[in-house]
């Protein structure tokens, strides 16, 4: 996967105009997500990969060949690093054809069969018959995958996606998320996706790269970023509501078990020895991992930690409710989850009502105390990290 | 009707639209895109004919071409004549009179080009030629166009620059509105109204080209 002899591997660093220090890999084959808030650093990492920016430092590579070394002063022009980009809003060439914006494409635009392999193209991304229109004429799917065609055109090193999504409406979105999953399997390069959608993420890449304020936070597959964050901070971005503060009691080898003291109770976690007894940590639950319990039910589970509480004021999300319920104990903790429409009725889930949860200790993760608080309401600030130069 | 004054004003205003392409599109595209120090004191110094009185103009170039000067004496030099009273010395006045003309239009037409289009060409892979062949020249070609009527009409009617730079020397610096003013000093109406109507008539088709080219639903338009 992270072969550095195959796919690509970049190394960023700089102060100006964003501060940035990214990692990232990306293998063969392999498609990367770079998440992160509008912001965060995300465009501008993919603008040095492509060679539409240069960092201060750094290093950049690809299929074993240099293409950004600030110590050796290697800076490969854009066109040389043969990369196929879509832009955001596709920057097709306007005063051209469908066909003549994916022949600009490829190396050779007049060449023989260039033609017949530009609609060629243009069929893989279901647009046969629409090579003529101009890119006005076409709507904003149909500009994406122009867009696709076109950087797909000189069987490039390596594919950029940058927020290629973000610009058509959402039934629009849906149609190309399955065309872009049929068409990777076809493809034989490292793709980089941007986006700060963590659901497009999940659904279309293979791995996650977490960005916030320029830097690198946590890489991974998705579901393993999402359940397992490294820090509060990841667990924030990848929108984990349950992120509370405890400490641990013991280890419990035997049971695959760790004790946590969390608001004057005890829980039940995984086992994750990582962190010493009496450390404080914060932990971290998905909403799926906080399950509904009538109060007359036994929970059945190994791991199940069984708490009281009342049931604060609902939200209605399309066909699910999210439920804040308030933990009785010292801090009043408000743990959240999410239940189908229907289970609030058969629940009798009501604001005020008392309410008992189970608390999946197996999903239960541990992560370093976070030292650095802030708002949890506002869990991306504004761009005030930017140093403005003039 | 003075053909021969209407010939050469019509010789200098095609000459000074020619040489002013190039180097209206180099500087069009330099203002367009790059920063630069003394960027703002450049635009302000390509402005300035516009506001400057031509005869005021005219003086300057006029002392900087004469015989006298370093400039006056290579030319003469080289070319066995002097570049002041020549067609030549009204062309170089006439070149930078016009430099506004060619160069703002250029300038706010490659300006229009989204960044992003000429990123995506680089990811293409096009060289810089091809970049400024395919892509940069037909989209900005609206601005150049109308750039290169306005520098023709603009050239045909200048009076007070040709004037102090060329005097009136028939066929030779003697341009279409220098004859009208002859006419009028020689109190032949007639001949200055005919005159005077022709450069009306190709006034009017240059700017209405003009027009035609830019306004919306024009000859090229891209969304």
């Amino acid at each position: 996967m992270t072969d550095p002899a195959r796919g690509l591997r970049a190394a960023i660093r700089q102060i100006v105009p964003i501060p940035l220090q990214a990692d990232l890999a990306c293998g063969r084959e392999e498609v990367l997500a770079l998440v992160g808030p509008s912001g965060s650093g995300k465009s501008t990492v993919l603008r040095c990969i492509a060679g539409l920016h240069t960092p201060l430092e750094g290093r950049i590579e690809c299929d074993g060949e240099t293409w950004f070394d600030a110590g050796s002063r290697v800076n490969l022009s854009t066109a040389r690093r043969r990369i196929g980009m879509v832009f955001q809003h596709y920057a097709l060439f306007p005063h051209l054809s469908a066909l003549e914006n994916v022949l600009e494409g490829m190396d050779d635009p007049g060449g023989t069969g260039s033609r017949e392999r530009g609609r060629e193209l243009l069929r893989k991304v279901h647009l046969d018959g629409l090579e003529r229109r101009k890119p006005h004429q076409l709507s904003g799917g149909q500009q994406q995958r122009v867009a696709v065609a076109r950087a797909l055109a000189r069987d490039p090193n390596a594919l950029l996606l940058d927020e290629p999504f973000s610009a058509v409406d959402r039934s629009t979105r849906e149609k190309l998320y399955g065309e872009l999953a049929e068409l990777r399997r076809e493809l034989k390069m490292p793709v980089i996706l941007v986006t700060h959608d963590l659901e497009e993420a999940v659904m279309l890449a293979d791995r996650v790269s977490i960005l916030s304020r320029g830097k690198t936070l946590q890489a991974g597959p998705p579901l393993e970023v999402m359940e397992r964050p490294a820090t509060v901070e990841v667990a924030r971005l990848v929108g984990l509501r349950n992120v509370f503060e405890g400490r641990v009691v013991s280890h419990h080898r035997d049971r695959g078990c760790t004790v946590l003291e969390w608001d004057g109770r005890r829980l039940d976690v995984r086992l994750q020895e990582a962190f010493p007894v009496g450390a404080r940590v914060a932990w971290s639950l998905p909403a799926a991992g906080v399950l509904l319990m009538p109060r007359d039910r036994n929970p059945g589970g190994v791991l199940d930690n069984v708490v009281g509480g009342t049931v604060g004021k609902m939200v209605t999300l399309g066909n699910r409710v999210r439920v804040p319920v308030h933990v009785h104990g010292a801090t009043g903790a408000l743990l959240s989850t999410t239940v189908p429409r229907h289970l609030v009725e058969s629940y009798a889930l009501a604001e005020g009502n008392p309410l008992s949860l189970r608390l999946r200790g197996e999903n239960i993760h541990l992560m370093p105390p976070d030292d650095s608080p802030r708002d949890p309401a506002a869990p991306f600030p504004p761009s005030s990290y930017r140093h403005v130069t003039n | 009707m003075d053909w021969t004054a209407l010939i050469l004003s019509l010789e200098l205003a095609s000459a000074t639209m020619l040489v002013l392409l190039p180097i209206g599109v180099w500087a069009g595209r330099k203002l367009a895109w790059t920063r630069f120090r003394g960027k703002a004191l450049v635009e302000a110094s390509l402005a300035l004919p516009l506001v400057l009185p031509p005869t005021v103009l005219g003086f300057y170039l006029l002392v900087a071409m004469g015989g006298a000067t370093p400039l006056g004496r290579w030319y003469e030099s080289l070319f066995g004549h002097q570049l002041t009273f020549s067609f030549q010395g009204l062309l170089v006045a006439s070149l930078i009179f016009n430099l506004p003309f060619a160069v703002q239009p250029m300038q706010r037409a490659f300006e229009a080009i989204a960044p992003e289009v000429r990123e995506a060409a680089l990811c293409c892979g096009m060289s810089r030629l091809r970049l400024l062949r395919r892509v940069e020249l037909p989209l900005a070609w609206p601005g150049i166009l109308s750039a290169m009527v306005l520098i023709f009409a603009h050239t045909l009617g200048e009076f007070g620059v040709v004037l102090m730079v060329g005097g009136s020397i028939p066929g030779k610096t003697r341009t279409i509105a220098i004859a009208i003013y002859d006419r009028v000093q020689a109190f032949d109406t007639a001949g200055a109204g005919i005159m005077s109507a022709a450069l009306l008539l190709i006034s009017m088709l240059a700017i209405g080209l003009s027009y035609l080219i830019t306004s919306p639903g024009g000859i090229r338009r891209h969304d």
